[in-house]
């Protein structure tokens, strides 16, 4: 049971995507601009991180070596195309401020990542856990860039303004992405090699 | 283990997965379609309603369009059409600004918003902030079409010059089209090439 459990954590602390593995920096710099934007943008990927994770964990058995990564991505486009369809039917609002970054989800190397790194070589469950933990591991560090990135910008966290006028505009945009992003994952490092 | 990589082994491994792939997607395509174009036509109408005054049954005009209109609505009156709802475009400071505005027969302003824009965050898009006075200043707006630095009626946002041009310009080609239906002649100037030297945004 602890094993299982250390799974999931290891997502969130020793491997967490976005501050030690520094992978998928598309999507994290991009759509952090709010607090709920990397939220949603989080919890799209980890939706499909899971997904493909099972997926792809029953099915490496049979996919010769050659192949595997067209298989993996083959599997992975459908799941983007899946989630793609579903937001567009039924949360159009949230599709409207993702949609770009929603087929990108394809080309993110965490899912890819894991697909190969974990799942290929774990069984169904284990590879579920994974998804999860990695998953609430990237979903916590978008949203928690979005939160810095809101507060600082636009003076407000997940849409509720506490201060008036614009805030830092510089972190907004691009810059201020990267310098967020820069100071979180010293931070995070540095809480981290502690423990 | 991974099965052996012979031709046969890989052709039909792919073939397999990519064949239950596609028939995953084509089904989910299939439910979702009727729910995906509902919302698309919710969202439109619910742009055009927004721009109009209430009432009135909306249908899409069939006129030739002049440059920079996508598309136009009439919405019917006891006599005639009672409004015009313009889809309009221009190009912003980060790329084309798509309006839809709603014009009255006589060529005032009804009500103008924002449909998509990439204006730079801050500065050029308060454009799409509703409310603001750059905003509410188009309503029931008959003045001149252009900003006060270049001789007009309209206040532009502060630091953010060229999209106020540019805004100004998409609604000058909707009221330019509803214009013309009604016999009256109007040329919309381009401001941000007649007047402007500089490209930055000031």
């Amino acid at each position: 049971m602890a094993n299982k459990l250390s799974i999931i954590t290891k997502g969130l602390l020793k491997e967490n995507p976005t501050f030690v593995l520094v992978l998928g920096m598309c999507p994290t710099l991009a759509t952090t601009t709010s607090a709920m934007n990397g939220l949603e943008m989080g919890l799209a990927t980890m939706f499909v991180l899971i997904l493909s994770n099972i997926v792809i964990s029953l099915i490496a058995p049979i996919v010769p070596d050659k192949v595997h990564i067209p298989v993996y991505i083959v599997v992975i486009a459908t799941f983007v195309t899946l989630l793609e369809l579903l937001m567009k039917a039924y949360t159009p609002d949230v599709y409207r401020t993702l949609g770009l970054f929603i087929p990108l989800i394809v080309v993110n190397c965490i899912i890819l990542g894991r697909a190969e790194a974990f799942a290929s070589k774990n069984g169904l469950l284990d590879s579920a856990l994974d998804g999860i933990g990695i998953g609430i591991g990237f979903t916590l560090a978008l949203t928690a860039i979005g939160i810095v990135r809101e507060i600082l910008g636009s003076g407000a966290v997940f849409g509720w303004k506490f201060l008036p006028g614009d805030g830092a505009l510089a972190f907004v945009m691009a810059p201020g992405a990267f310098l967020v992003l820069g100071y979180l994952m010293v931070l995070f490092n540095k809480i981290a090699k502690k423990q | 283990m991974a099965a052996k990589s012979n031709l046969v082994n890989m052709v039909a491994c792919l073939f397999g997965v990519c064949l239950v792939c596609a028939a995953v997607l084509g089904s989910v395509y299939a439910v979702t379609k009727a729910p995906i174009e509902a919302a698309a036509a919710a969202e439109a109408q619910a742009a055009i309603a927004k721009v109009l005054p209430e009432g009135g049954q909306i249908s899409e005009g069939e006129a030739a369009l002049p440059e920079g209109v996508l598309a136009y609505y009439e919405q019917a009156g006891p006599d005639g059409v009672a409004a015009y709802a313009v889809k309009t475009v221009a190009s912003g400071f980060g790329g084309p600004l798509m309006l839809m505005v709603g014009v009255l027969p006589d060529g005032t302003v009804y009500n103008t918003s924002v449909l998509s824009h990439s204006e730079t965050p801050g500065l050029g898009a308060k454009c799409a902030e509703e409310g603001s006075h750059f905003r509410t200043q188009w309503q029931n707006f008959a003045g001149k079409f252009a900003v006060k630095k270049d001789g007009g009626d309209i206040d532009a946002i502060t630091a953010s010059t060229i999209t106020s041009r540019a805004y100004t310009k998409a609604v000058a080609q909707a009221v330019a089209l509803v214009k013309g239906f009604h016999g009256e002649e109007m040329t919309v100037t381009d401001a941000s090439t007649g007047a402007s030297v500089k490209s930055k945004e000031e």
